[in-house]
């Protein structure tokens, strides 16, 4: 099984996502510099970590979105191939279109970082399947800008196509309906807020993340 | 010819920078502010003469850039 993960400038969770990665699965895993403008062959998984693209300039995510890397990146997701953008990750995926949505400064306006649960709210996607029908998680957040937003309409969407993958118990940030997850409508790209590269082994205080990875690399 | 590009978050999504500003007025006497927007301004010079012409570039760079449709609208000045 093979994953890319890709660097931006900015870029923090990079390689706890490359370790987490192989760890949770056993995956093999390449480093794309953002300025490639081909990936790796074969890829089951490329992930978006999590950080600070370009500065979080303009908007978060605004400028990543228009790395060269990008294209080959939504060419790939229109493959089939599982795309997952975390935190910075799922701002970019907005910002390029591949999810719908905007994230908003945090209610509040603080920089939340702690462990949050979560709500499954959706078991039978390619993230979410080895959680064998468990219908909470706890992973950690990291966003000052993690705020969901989307217009009514959209929010109806997703929830009616079951494409609200992960959901706040007690949501930390304002973020429309409590989402903290979503998929695009084939269920191959999933935007989260909330890290699962910190959350992979029980010395983090929680291995649940590991199961997303697992979940995603054995839809493959 | 100078561009003026003025973005601000649309009407109805919570605006809290604004929210705060607000609070801070209200704190030093200011009690008569009200919906108070923080906003992003942006500036560039551009070739050519023809302002109409312009108007539709800088219009197109803001699709596609300059703001995000989803949560910003936006205002077009070109100038001499």
């Amino acid at each position: 099984m093979k994953a890319a993960v890709v660097v931006f400038p900015g870029s923090n969770c990079d390689r706890d996502c490359k370790v987490a990665l192989e760890r949770s699965t056993g995956a093999q895993v390449t480093m794309v510099w953002h300025r490639e403008t081909a990936l790796p062959p074969g890829l089951d998984l490329i992930v978006l970590p999590g950080g600070f693209s370009y500065g979080d300039y303009l908007r978060c995510g605004a400028m990543a979105a228009l790395s060269p890397v990008m294209g080959e990146v939504r060419a790939a997701a229109e493959r089939g191939v599982a795309v997952a953008g975390i935190c910075n990750g799922f701002q970019i995926l907005c910002e390029v279109g591949m999810l719908p949505g905007a994230l908003l400064r945090n209610a509040e306006l603080k920089y939340v970082c702690k462990p949050v649960a979560l709500e499954i709210v959706n078991a039978n996607t390619r993230y979410t399947a080895a959680f064998a029908g468990r219908r909470q998680a706890t992973m950690t957040v990291g966003n000052g800008e993690g705020n969901f937003f989307a217009d009514d309409a959209t929010l109806d969407r997703l929830e009616g196509e079951g494409r609200v993958v992960f959901r706040y118990k007690q949501n930390p940030n304002g973020s429309s309906r409590s989402i903290a997850g979503i998929v695009n409508g084939a269920g191959n790209v999933l935007g989260l807020m909330p890290h699962p590269d910190r959350a992979f082994e029980p010395a983090l205080g929680s291995a649940d993340g590991a199961l997303l990875f697992q979940s995603v690399m054995a839809s493959a | 010819m100078k561009a003026v590009v003025h973005v601000f978050l649309k009407p109805g999504v919570l605006d809290v920078q604004g929210k705060a500003v607000q609070t801070a007025l209200h704190g030093l006497g200011w009690d008569d502010v009200d919906d108070v927007r923080v906003g992003r301004v942006i500036e560039f010079d551009l070739a050519g003469e023809d302002r109409a012409a312009a108007h539709g570039r800088v219009d197109a760079m803001c699709r596609r850039l300059l703001a995000n449709p989803v949560i910003e609208g936006y205002r077009v000045e070109i100038a001499p």
